[in-house]
């Protein structure tokens, strides 16, 4: 078998309970490496917890996680899996990038020191070598003058780009973006968008869930529409945008894409 | 109540304040050696607190699926904020040697600094695991997605960010401290209330001499609390756009600092 024929990341049938709730109901996607996904879905169709169940932040109840060929966050034994110990699911994670709807930048620590931190004492790299790989980071996204501020300094479109940074440090073998520009002033999604189409045309393999439509037409490969926890349409996206095969994801479409239209309807429903 | 029952009224009848008996005796050489002890064995105690504190903190919060951290530090924390201060110094320093038989016998100041610090950390293991878990925890979430192991987590994100809410009530700890190792005086640790004691029991001079005692507990709570502002400051790097101006009362003692 040839390394093109295994997926970068290998979901298979994933099961996932939050309580009586059933998120995920049986799961199964494939991203090829260099790939970018974007899934999309109404909010609670559990495009986050899949997203979390890829780098094991969410154990799953059955079925399989594949990164690079390896199970993730367990062990195959003769009786089915077991979880594998704390520090080896770390070492998985560590390869595994994942950008998040609030930033999560470490707050007592300047921009080049949160890019910094995980090459210094997860992958413990000498400190010049980190500090020079972040200067070069903190360029490729275009803020190389805000080194030394603090995450409170910075406007949340800076504060994302920071967070795909120090992402990056890690060289993952693939990188996850939860909402990535949801909490985001409207005049400051751009400037993210930008980053990521620029990380998907150099070859990134990335899962992006988004409610950005543009996005998924112009970087995605495939575009995965997800509804109460199954995968209902998976396309390519000009398909999907265009003639989308199912009648849940055109009324999702319609919603996203012309929201007057559907909110007028609603309001004559009201009425 | 009869006169002569209070030992206030032993040595014959009231006198006024008389501010030379008090002048003379607040650079006393037994004041200002008790002073000191005060300190010390309070910087001590609350250090040790702080540490042992962490760890039981931690060992409330552990994930382990054998309760054995989260059994051994609740079990700690019912057990010395359950009893009295006073009971506990007093059962370190006569109920050891009995237990022990002979063979351990703590000396009154090791006693007391065991006592205080056993009891400290109890308080402080609550005040660190509300720091904690006051830390978004998305915090975790993040840094687990580098890779980072809990333990790791928690030393280089978590710790760090929790300090911030465990500074204000850790300086009212350590004001308690500074007032409750007086307590120690009872099993003949020789600070500032012992001295305090053995100098008006003498004369009879109770009010001058509690007063210059007051006078130095007062001054140790200031400089603590000035402390306190210094530290606040210093973690609060990165939380807040403005830098915070030194107020009168910092710039005050800043000043008398330099001059010093």
């Amino acid at each position: 078998m040839s390394a093109s024929d295994t997926p970068m990341v290998d979901v298979q049938a994933i099961h996932k309970h939050f309580g009586q709730l059933h998120v995920l109901r049986g799961i199964t996607m494939r991203v090829s490496t260099g790939h970018t996904t974007v899934v999309i879905g109404p909010s609670g169709s559990g495009k986050s917890t899949l997203l979390r169940c890829i780098n094991h932040l969410e154990t799953i109840e059955s079925g399989r996680v594949y990164v690079d060929g390896k199970l993730l966050g367990y062990r195959e034994t003769k009786n089915g899996i077991k979880s594998l110990p704390e520090r080896l699911v770390a070492k998985q994670r560590a390869d595994i990038g994942m950008v998040f709807q609030r930033f999560n930048l470490f707050p007592h620590m300047t921009a080049l020191q949160n890019i910094m931190e995980a090459p210094r004492h997860v992958r413990k790299l000498p400190k010049s070598v980190c500090r020079d790989e972040a200067r070069g980071l903190l360029a490729k996204v275009g803020l190389a003058l805000k080194a030394n501020s603090y995450p409170s300094e910075l406007s949340g479109g800076q504060q994302q780009r920071v967070a795909i940074a120090r992402a990056l440090a890690m060289h993952p073998k693939v990188i996850m973006f939860d909402e990535a520009t949801s909490a985001l002033d409207p005049e400051l999604v751009g400037e993210v968008l930008l980053v990521m189409e620029q990380l998907a045309h150099e070859g990134m393999t990335m899962v992006v869930v988004t409610h950005e439509m543009g996005f998924a037409r112009e970087a995605a490969d495939d575009v995965i529409f997800m509804d109460e926890g199954v995968i209902v349409e998976e396309a390519k996206p000009e398909e999907i945008f265009d003639h989308p095969k199912h009648e849940r994801t055109r009324a999702f479409l319609r919603a996203v894409l012309e929201p007057r239209s559907v909110g007028d309807s609603h309001l004559t429903n009201l009425r | 109540m009869p006169e002569g029952a209070h030992p206030c009224f032993r040595g014959g009848s009231a006198t006024a304040f008389d501010f030379h008996v008090f002048w003379t005796y607040l650079f006393d050489p037994a004041i200002r050696d008790g002073a000191r002890i005060t300190v010390e064995l309070s910087v001590l105690s609350q250090a040790a607190g702080i540490v042992l504190g962490l760890f039981a903190a931690l060992g409330r919060l552990s994930r382990l699926r054998l309760p054995i951290f989260r059994g051994i530090a609740f079990l700690y924390i019912w057990l010395f904020r359950g009893t009295p201060l006073l009971v506990q110094l007093a059962f370190v320093y006569f109920a050891v040697p009995q237990m022990t038989n002979g063979h351990v016998v703590p000396g009154e100041f090791l006693s007391a600094f065991i006592g205080l610090s056993l009891n400290e950390g109890a308080y402080m293991a609550e005040i660190t695991r509300a720091g904690i878990m006051s830390v978004e925890s998305g915090q975790l979430e993040a840094a687990q997605s580098l890779g980072m192991t809990r333990w790791l987590a928690m030393r280089r994100i978590v710790i760090p960010q929790a300090i911030r809410f465990i500074i204000p009530p850790t300086g009212n700890e350590f004001i308690a401290m500074l007032k409750n190792s007086s307590l120690a005086s009872t099993i003949a640790v020789t600070d500032l209330f012992y001295h305090t004691t053995q100098i008006y029991s003498r004369s009879g001079q109770f009010f001058e001499l509690l007063t210059v005692a007051s006078v130095w507990y007062l001054a140790m709570t200031t400089v603590a609390t000035f402390g306190q502002t210094l530290l606040e400051r210093r973690f609060e790097r990165g939380f807040s756009r403005t830098i915070r101006q030194p107020g009168l009362m910092q710039r005050a003692m800043l000043g008398a600092l330099r001059r010093g």
